[in-house]
């Protein structure tokens, strides 16, 4: 990604949102915004609408669990399609209490994504609309994709430590 | 030279008095000769277990030769289930709820290491094996089974037929394993 563009995205956050980056860096070719957790809603849509950014369509967003670091981390991963510009915009939330407000309002899409979001790591969109699991069973008590619970499934009978070295 | 006698594929006769023009033999026995030649198994298949399946309803392997050519895709007229492939967690009460429209006599075919036990699926959001949920009559090892391997399961289930007494499903011990199960 051209330095220009990078620049373009800064630029446009920093015209309403001054002292919200707290990092930009290059991850794998694709160019990834650390920010603030506050705003993160109001910068999204800023970012829909200027001119210069035009992030009109939300490829994806996710949580990552940092187990060391007590954190959740979202991630927003933007695209404007217009001239196929990318950005990952990412916040980090508190493994205690991670809630963040909803997206939805901004894209009609994150409902699900968010749904999904909860269901594995269990961070809180506060205002999403239906906010309940989306894929695992109902009955489900932990959050698989934190670090802190196992994988396998621990009914199993005929796997034990000798064997398989559980 | 001589002229290879063909092999037809017909069902041994059961014990009994046989004369001139008659046959006689326990109702039972012909019962359970005409239900293991006309078994109509309803395909629960979720994934690749199922592929092998197609392959053996096939014309090369070929179902139809021990009487199961007529797939039933309601529960209400199928005789045996055959769950083949991964069960999730999500897809159990489903899977449940299939086996009890099911009428009696019903017999459960558990096809492939992750119907059996779970296979390699030993994760959070998968059934550790069918027979956690409904109770399975022939269990089919592989991962795929080869269809060799599931029509020799069906032809362990058509012996189950065969041989089950008419009593057997309203036996006490036969409810006391459903009840094992919740299922009334």
């Amino acid at each position: 990604m051209e330095v220009v563009e990078q620049e373009k995205i800064i630029g446009a956050i920093n015209e309403k949102f001054e002292g919200q980056i707290l990092k930009t860096e290059m991850l794998y070719d694709f160019f990834t915004i650390t920010l603030k957790k506050d705003s993160i809603i109001d910068i999204i849509g800023h970012l829909y609408h200027h001119p210069s950014t035009q992030f009109q369509y939300l490829t994806t967003l996710c949580g990552i669990h940092y187990p060391d670091q007590k954190q959740i981390a979202m991630m927003y991963q933007l695209h404007n399609l217009v001239s196929n510009v990318q950005v990952r915009l990412k916040i980090h939330l508190p493994e205690e209490n991670p809630t963040v407000p909803t997206l939805t309002p901004v894209f009609a899409a994150a409902n699900w994504l968010e749904r999904e979001t909860y269901d594995f790591f269990g961070v809180i969109f506060q205002g999403h609309p239906n906010l309940k699991r989306i894929l695992n069973v109902d009955e489900m008590i932990i959050f698989p994709m934190r670090k802190e619970y196992p994988l396998e499934d621990q009914t199993r009978e005929d796997k034990n430590d000798t064997m398989f070295g559980r | 030279m001589e002229i290879a006698t063909p092999k037809y594929n017909m069902s041994e006769k059961p014990e009994g008095i046989e004369g001139a023009g008659f046959f006689a033999t326990s109702l039972e026995k012909v019962v359970g000769l005409a239900r293991k030649n006309s078994i109509w198994p309803l395909p629960f298949a979720t994934s690749c277990c199922g592929i092998e399946f197609m392959a053996t309803m096939g014309a090369h392997y070929d179902l139809a030769r021990f009487g199961s050519e007529r797939l039933s895709f309601s529960p209400r007229q199928a005789d045996l289930l055959m769950v083949m492939g991964t069960i999730a967690k999500k897809m159990g009460p489903v899977l449940r709820q299939v086996y009890e429209q099911m009428a009696e006599p019903r017999w459960v075919l558990s096809v492939g290491a992750c119907a059996s036990s779970g296979g390699i699926f030993d994760t959070y959001s998968v059934l550790q094996g069918i027979d956690r949920i409904i109770p399975v009559d022939v269990y089919v090892p592989g991962c795929p089974p080869r269809p060799e391997q599931i029509i020799d399961g069906v032809m362990k289930i058509q012996e189950l037929v065969e041989k089950e007494s008419f009593r057997r499903r309203d036996s006490k011990e036969y409810k006391a394993m459903l009840n094992q199960y919740g299922i009334e």
